[in-house]
Parts: structure tokens; sequence; C-alpha cells
């Protein structure tokens, strides 16, 4: 119950300043512009097959819902970090975090309030996008499972990225700071996918485990993978545990 | 309703509160003072739970703040240094967001706000945004925020702080009018707050406990030492190096019978032709210095332009308390009325 009085006055506070407003135009329309490229590239494709005469008909979900459903992990790479940045720092920042931190409320319903509120701004940028697509059923028959599943993908990745904003935002009264941090991890568990291309042995697999970036394929590809599914849940576990730590933390710092 | 034994919280390098142990009545208004620095917020921060006591004990209402943290927060209201609150919110809302917060049943909210806003006298900024309210305004509704849940125990950190004068003297009464129902802690390093509020005073410098008395008791306990302020200027001016006379004077007064120092010395400015010194002087216990200093100004063949006697305030004692080499200012004498222990702080071992 607290933690939902948190959440909603984080979200007030979210769409009173400007910054839903602005991270949801610019999600808006980037989204859309790699949308239009994915749609024309796939009917130029589509097109070209077609001439060539090959009787196979191109997938929809394949070729644009797929393609747009990565390029828009990684806008997500680069707005979470503004979602999260105000939580904890602005709170620091003014002192309104003794006013939480003294009041009967255990810390769990202030994290759980404040992930919450930016999970679901979150989840309006990609409904936004999510229109995007829905006007692919004018033109043809994609196939709405996989599109979901690609959806809690997205969201459960954009979860996992949300909960480390949140800790590193609990560690910094600066937003620039907490913005720039963010990015930073973010941007470092994004690429360490990269090592595991690079060389397979058992400890870059493990190493690259770890990225954000993989284990999002599963859901684009319209498939519900338990191993991904604890992959993304864990993350946000860990992310959140660890605000829960930076809060006790103020037992030992000043 | 409040009580602190032997509360001591440590830093990475440095003690902040060092083994303070007090206690307050219900009802009492009780004020909280010290320089910068002292030790007084981080004292209020470990009553309100913001953070736990390295050693010792505090307990409030009959909680332990380690043991029943949650208890604690539901008794207590507090009202930090800067007011905690959303710039971005509107009066009411933030009302009505920290009311959820604090636990009031949904259904006495409405009312609980309005009567809050009404004894804070912020009923006609109820729809205004926080962040371009005034400063006294501001910090209204932070007060407004603290008794909101109608706590046993009031937590005030600086409460008139950053405020113009008239503002003050709002705030001030506002206070004054809620020691009814609470027990009120505040914090200060302003002294005629104390004495315009308080009906006890709790004194720390650098951490540790220096008083606690009655704002009366402190006050006469210099009761018998005398201030006097002396003004002398040379017969002749030309010719009189000004700081030698400062000095020839000052060595001259403090030979008086009767002046146990001389505290405060202060040259005129020599371009302005003007060489008077001036001096605030001491006296012994229940000492008349006045007659013996004119008499010596005048035998020495200057002019005594002019020789008052002021009150000792709070203020002097509380320099004298908190002083940072108290042998710097040698209090008094024998009778020692300002020695820093006082009778009840004595029970806290070292003070």
């Amino acid at each position: 119950m607290n933690a939902f009085t948190i959440c909603r006055k984080e979200l007030n506070s979210y769409f009173r300043s400007p910054i839903a407003y602005g991270v949801m135009f610019f999600f808006a329309l980037i989204a859309g512009y790699f949308f239009s490229l994915a749609t024309a590239s796939f009917v130029r494709q589509s097109l070209q097959s077609a001439m060539m005469g090959q009787a196979q008909p191109m997938d929809v979900n394949e070729w644009v819902v797929r393609n747009l459903l990565s390029n828009i992990s990684v806008i997500g790479l680069f707005m979470c970090p503004m979602i999260t940045m105000r939580l904890f720092a602005e709170e620091k920042r003014t002192g309104t975090i003794e006013l939480l931190v003294t009041s009967p409320l255990n810390n769990w319903e202030i994290i759980g309030g404040k992930f919450l509120a930016a999970l679901i701004l979150y989840a309006c940028m990609l409904g936004i996008s999510l229109l995007n697509l829905l006007t692919l059923y004018f033109y043809g028959k994609p196939e709405w499972k996989a599109m979901l599943i690609g959806y809690l993908g997205l969201l459960l990745q954009g979860g996992c990225m949300l909960a480390l904003g949140t800790f590193v935002s609990s560690c910094t009264r600066n937003q620039i700071v907490a913005v720039v941090a963010t990015f930073a991890v973010l941007l470092l568990l994004w690429v360490i996918s990269w090592l595991g291309q690079l060389d397979s042995t058992p400890t870059m697999r493990v190493v690259s485990y770890f990225s954000i970036l993989d284990h999002l394929d599963s859901f684009t590809k319209g498939v519900l993978d338990a191993k991904d599914s604890f992959y993304f849940l864990s993350m946000i576990f860990l992310g959140l545990f660890l605000t829960g730590r930076s809060m006790e933390s103020i037992r030992w710092r000043a | 309703m409040i009580k602190v034994e032997g509360l001591t919280k440590r830093y990475a390098r440095n003690v902040a509160v060092d083994h303070i142990s007090f206690e307050v009545d219900k009802g009492q208004i009780v004020g909280f003072l010290g320089p910068n620095g002292a030790g007084k917020t981080t004292t209020m921060r470990i009553l309100t739970c913001f953070m736990p006591p390295t050693d010792g004990s505090a307990e409030v209402a009959g909680y332990d703040v380690l043991d029943n943290p949650m208890e604690v927060k539901k008794r207590i209201g507090y009202l930090p240094e800067s007011p905690p609150v959303y710039p971005d919110m509107e009066v009411i809302e933030y009302l009505d967001f920290v009311a959820r917060i604090k636990g009031i049943v949904a259904s006495a909210i409405p009312r609980r706000i309005d009567e809050v806003m009404e004894k804070c006298a912020i009923a006609d900024v109820r729809n205004r945004e926080i962040g371009k309210l005034s400063k006294g305004y501001r910090q209204r509704v932070g007060l407004a925020q603290a008794i909101l849940h109608n706590p046993d125990v009031l937590v005030l950190d600086e409460p008139t702080s950053g405020l113009d004068p008239h503002q003050i003297l709002e705030t001030r009464e506002l206070i004054k009018g809620l020691s009814g129902d609470h027990t009120i802690i505040l914090s200060t390093h302003i002294l005629p707050e104390v004495e315009a509020m308080c009906e006890r005073v709790i004194i720390i410098a650098k951490g540790k406990l220096v008083a606690t008395d009655t704002v009366t008791n402190l006050t006469s306990r210099l009761h018998g030492a005398q201030m006097v302020a002396v003004e002398v200027a040379p017969r002749n001016p030309a010719g009189v190096d000004a700081s030698t006379f400062l000095s020839t004077v000052q060595r001259k007064l403090e030979q008086v019978s009767g002046v146990s120092r001389v505290l405060h010395k202060e040259s005129a400015i020599k371009d302005a032709g003007d060489d008077r010194v001036r001096f605030t002087i001491e006296s012994l216990q229940g000492r008349e210095i006045r007659p013996e200093l004119a008499r010596a100004v005048i035998e020495s063949g200057w002019d005594l332009s002019e020789l008052r006697s002021v009150g000792m305030s709070l203020e002097e004692i509380f320099l004298q308390l908190t002083a940072e080499h108290p042998s710097e200012h040698p209090v008094s004498t024998e009778s020692a009325p300002a020695e820093p222990v006082p009778a009840e702080a004595s029970k806290s071992g070292e003070a």
C-alpha cells in the first residue's frame, strides 16, 4: 500500500516535469524511424524476392517485428538512465530522503514504489512503439503471440536496466553523475557479449552470460525462454537488493 | 518521553556525538543549543531513526530507536534543517502524500490536513506549488508535515534558520503554540530563540554535553557577577599611540580591585580622530566595581566617556561554556558560577 503511494508520487513527478514527455517524445520519434526503415526494407526485399520468383512468402515477424524489437532495446539503453537518474539522487540532494526514511515505511516499500514508477514509465514508452506495430495489421497478419513475448522481453530487459539505474542513483546526490554512471554500467553489460563472440572458452562464455543484450534474443524470436527470464529477473532483484544495501549505508556513513 | 543514555556516534575519523545523556519529560519544550558542528543534527537524526547510534541508547515514548524503529517513527515528527518538501508539488498534494506515508487512515486525512493547515497558517496557499512559495511559507509547510500525524514528540532542526525577523517571530509563536500537545526538541545556535521559547536548554559542544538546565537557572548561575562596559578616552589625544594606550588602560583596569577579568577590548578608529577605547569587564561575585573603575580612570588622567552595567546574557554563558580553549577565558574565580560541569550534567561523567 505504501509502495503504491510512493509509486504514485513518483509518477506524478515524472509527468509534471518535462522528463517524461521529453523521453517519450524522442523514444516515439526514434522508434517510428526504425519502424519505417524496417518496413521499407521489408517491402523492398519482398518485392525483390517476388520478382525472383521465390515461392516462399517472407515472414513479417522475422523481418519487421524482430528488427524493431532489438532496435528498441538499444533506444532503451539510452533512455533508462534518464528515467532512473532522479529517483534517489534528487531526494538526497533536496533532503526529502530524510522525510521518507524517518516515516514509518520500510526500505522495500520506498525502493519498490520508485522502481515500479520507473517501470510504468518505461512500459508507457514501449506502448507507444507498439502503436507502430499495430499498423502492420492493416496489411498483414503478424503473429501477435510472438509480438507479445517480444514486448515482455523488452519489459524485463528494461526492468533490469532500470533496477541497475535505481541502484546507481541511490549512490549519489548528483543526477548528472547518476545518468553518466548508469549509462556506463549498462553499456558495459551490453558490449560484454562481444567477448563471447571473440572466443568461446568457458570463462568467456560465463562473462558474456552477463550481457543484457543476448538474453533478449529468444524473446524477439517469440520464444519464452526460462533461462533468459531467470537472468532478467535475477538482475532486477540484484539491482534492487543493492539499492537496499545502499540505503542502509547511511548507517555507517554520514 | 525522550531518554538518551551514553549516546555516541562515530564516523570513520571523527566522533560526532560523544556519550550524551539527557531526558526530556512529556510536554516539555527543550532547546538544543550548540555551535555549528556540535553534533545537534546527528543527535536528532539518531532520535528520528534516520541513523543508528554507534553506542548508547535512545528511547522515544518508551520505544528504543534500534529495537523498535517503526514504533518510534510513528510517534515522532521531524523537521530537518531544510524542510523536506517536493518543490513540484502543491501544498495540499504534499500534505496528502505525507499523511499517507505516515499511516493516517485515509478517511481521516482531509480533515486532518485542514486542521494542520489552519494551525500553520498555510491554508491560503493550499493550491500553490511549494517551489514557488516564500521561505517562510515553505518552513511552515515543513512544520505542518511534522505535526500532521499528531506525534508525541516533535524534533525541529533549526526551525528558524534562514527566515527574516518577521517570519522568525511567527514561527516561534507557532512552535510555542504547539508545546502543549507535543514534547518538542528544537536545535538552534541562536540564543534568544532558546530564551524566547524553551523551558529547558541542553548545551552541547564538540559532541559533548556541556550543560543541561532550565533557562532561568542557567541565567542566574552568573547572578552576582556583573558585566560593565567602559569607554575611556585620553585627555590629550595628540601624541598618544592607540595600541599603547589600549594596553595601558587595560593593565590599569585589571588592577582595580573586584575586577575578575577584561573580556573584550576594542580600540576606536584612529582616522576618525577618535581615540576612545572600549572594554567589557566582568566583576567578581557580588562586587560593585563601577565606582572603583571610575575612580581609577579619572585618577590616571583619562576621560571616562561611558560606564554602564550590561547584563550577562545567555549568549555570554554560552560562549563561556562552549569556548574552544577555556584557558583563554578563565571563568571567574573560586566561586565558579559557570564551571563547565553543572550538577545535572555530572551524571554523564566527564562533561
